[in-house]
This record gives structure tokens, sequence and C-alpha cells, in this order.
């Protein structure tokens, strides 16, 4: 009863945090470029006029493609937060990206399809990384659920420091922030004009938006996972990060797939891998 | 509750413009104007706009072009004319290639006139766009 109501809680809650998260952002990102930016609610402006706006749909899948997306990002948390075991919800959250490339990939435009087809190389250079992290966590906590975990007397951040350094890496990737943006931005005057979003308009791109919000609170998720023993803290780490990420996103312009591919492997075998093998080693 | 107002996201395309306008625009959004205060977002995708921005006057080589992207556009959309060329062809108005302002080719909501048009009567000439957005979603709903 408790653990359904948990759920139900991500799903209202979840969006509500992401979409303050993104209008911090933008106001940050303003500040950090000498502007005032917009008002803290603008996503929630954005979404809301998204959906009084016209939608084009191009073909009968891509509308059912973008609704799962959202709601197997909903689901993800929900069943993160409601005890299914960890490494299920790590598959979960890949398949509910994999809509996404799929709905971007049925549309004609070969921006879209670009867009698409990088976000399968980002996805082939993150998934590794969130299989090896929760695989970490459920062995050094001798748990498999997001309570379990938090119960435990282990702290998951002293014995895991590498994923830790890792999971900053790969969530400049999921945050869709530059240097690893290269499937899709917000920005005007690019290559791929918006990437994988190029052919969603109207409620379908509202549908985009929503689920990435759901993807933010996921990974805020992931970082309470890391600070196992207070939540508090392990929030505050996760918005430390995402200034961090914010700060990057300023400073760099984005690189090509080989680059992202590449640093992102490196970083999942050498600081990832490496703790975990060290801990192998320590534990004999 | 209407969401337009607070979130009008912009096209800008340059059909023949001497760039003395484009630069205006681009000043629009840096810090000294900052658009971005009113949820004014420049998206360079005519699916995601509400408003299209033209600057220049229409040549014959890219008709076709200026309507494929007002086509492009979901509705409710309006377009504002930056910019005396955009209006009305302005000096290349005789010139053999062109075609005149850009209501020759698809229906302009808003004229911002001047040579070149002044940031401050650009974001005039995209508030008062906003206004037309709000009466064309009204005849919608």
């Amino acid at each position: 009863m408790t653990l359904a109501f948990y759920a139900l809680l991500f799903v209202i809650v979840a969006p509500v945090f992401g979409g303050l998260l993104a209008g911090a952002d933008r106001i940050v990102t303003a500040r950090m470029q000498s502007r005032v930016g917009p008002p803290l609610l603008q996503p929630f402006y954005d979404v809301g006029k998204l959906f009084q706006k016209q939608s084009r749909l191009l073909n009968p899948i891509q509308e059912p493609l973008l609704l799962g997306h959202v709601v197997m990002m909903a689901a993800t948390g929900a069943m993160m937060v409601s005890g299914t075991d960890l490494i299920l919800v790590t598959f979960v959250f890949a398949l509910a990206s994999l809509l996404l490339v799929l709905a971007a990939g049925s549309a004609y435009s070969p921006y879209s399809f670009a867009g698409a087809e990088r976000e399968l190389i980002v996805l082939l250079a993150s998934e590794p990384f969130f299989i090896l992290m929760m695989a970490a966590i459920c062995k050094v906590t001798d748990a498999s659920t997001f309570g379990a975990v938090l119960a435990s007397p282990t702290w998951v951040a002293f014995q895991l420091p590498g994923i830790l350094i890792a999971f900053l890496m790969v969530a400049t990737i999921k945050l869709r922030k530059s240097p690893f943006d290269i499937s899709t931005s917000h920005h005007a005057h690019q290559e791929l004009v918006s990437g994988l979003t190029s052919d969603m308009s109207g409620r379908l791109l509202a549908y985009v938006e929503l689920a990435h919000w759901y993807e933010s609170a996921l990974l805020c998720g992931f970082a309470v996972l890391l600070f196992n023993w207070s939540i508090p803290l392990g929030i505050g780490a996760f918005l430390v990060a995402y200034a961090a990420e914010v700060l990057v996103d300023n400073v760099t312009s984005r690189a090509k797939w080989q680059l992202v591919l590449r640093s992102t492997w490196v970083a999942t075998l050498l600081f990832a891998g490496g703790n975990v093998l060290a801990l192998f080693v320590v534990g004999r | 509750m209407s969401f337009f107002s607070k979130s009008p996201w912009i096209f800008h395309y340059d059909a023949s413009s001497c760039n003395g306008c484009d630069i205006e625009v681009l000043a629009c959004l840096t810090p000294f104007y900052d658009l971005e205060r009113f949820g004014i977002v420049n998206t360079g995708n005519p699916k995601h706009a509400d408003i299209l921005l033209i600057t220049g006057s229409v040549n014959e080589r890219n008709i076709e072009i200026v309507q494929n992207l007002y086509r492009q556009m979901p509705d409710p959309k309006v377009v504002v004319a930056v910019g005396a060329c955009a209006c009305s062809g302005g000096i290349f108005a005789r010139a053999y290639n062109i075609q005149g302002g850009v209501d020759k080719v698809v229906p302009v909501d808003v004229y911002v006139p001047g040579c070149a048009a002044r940031p401050e009567s650009i974001i005039d000439g995209v508030v008062q766009g906003i206004a037309a957005l709000e009466q064309k979603r009204k005849k919608t709903a």
C-alpha cells in the first residue's frame, strides 16, 4: 500500500521537480551569459502553450510512441521507488529512451533521422554505465531495491567514489548538456536543426519535454541511491552536480559522436570498472 | 488561460536581406535587450515556432522556401516582416529579381519599418505579433 503511494507520489511530484529544475537551469544559464533570463515557471508556460498549439502528426505511430516514452519514463521512476529490482529499472529506463528514438526515426526528415541515430549512439555510450552502477550498488549494499539500499548500513558513495565520478560524466548525456548534446538541443543555429525533435510539433513536443522532466527526477533518484544514508544529501548532491553540468554546458561546444562514445566508455571502464575491480581485490 | 503570450517562439528567416536587420534581430537576444526575459526563444525550427520573423525582400529564388516555411508552421501562427525591404521591397523593390515585400508571398500580420529596424522596434513588432497570435487562437478555438 505504502509502496503504491510512493509510486503515485513520484508520478505527480517528478514533473514539478523536473520543470522547476529546467526553469532554474534557464535562469542560471542566462545569468552566466549576463542576461536576466526567463521566469522560473517558463518551462511550464512552454509546455502549456505546446498543448494549445496544433500538432502535425506525420504518421499514425508517432504519437503512440511518444506517449509510450512519457509513460515508460514515469513508470521507470514509479517502479524504482515502489521497490522493483534496480537492474530491471535500468532496463525499463533504456526501453523508455528507445521509444523516443523510434518516434524520431519514424519521421522522414533527415534531421530527425540523424538525431535518432545519434541518440542511439549516446544510449550505447550511457547504458553500460547504468547497468554497472546498479550492479555495483546492489553488490556493496547486498540489496536489490530502492528501499533496501536506503536502509542499508553501507555508505555507498564511500564504497563507490569511481562510480560517482563516472555518473557526473554520463549524466551530461542524459541531461542533454554540451559537449554531449549531439542528438538534440534547445538552441537555434546548429547543424541538425533540433535533431530528434525536428519533426515534433505541438503536444508531441510537449510529451518529449514532460518525459525529460521525469528523466531528471529519475537521475536525482539515482543520485539518492549513491548517497543512501541521507536523502536530502542525495538531492543536494544532484543539484550541485546539475549546476556543474550547466557550467560545463556553457563553456564547451558539442563534441563529435566518436569523442562522446570513447570518452564515456573510457570513463565507465576506468572509474566505474576500476572501482568495482578494486573492491573485488580488497574484498578478497 | 492562454500561454501564447508567455511563450512565443520565433523562427527567423533571412529572405534577401543585406544582413543589417539580421544583426539587429540577433542583437535582441544579447544581454542588452535579452528577449528571453519574456519567454521568447529563437527556435531555428519552423515546426516549433509561433512567429515567423522575415528580414529582407522576397526574390524569385526563395518564394517557394518562404511559402514552405510558412506552411510547415503549426497553427496559430503570425508573420512579422522586419525592415523596409521585408515591408515593401525597400531600395531593392525595382531590381529585376525581386518580387517585393513579404506580403506578396505569405500573409503578413505585423510590419516593422526601419533600415535597419532598431531592436526596440523589432521587440515592439513581436509584442504586437503576440496580440495577433492571441486573436488567431480565439478564432480557431
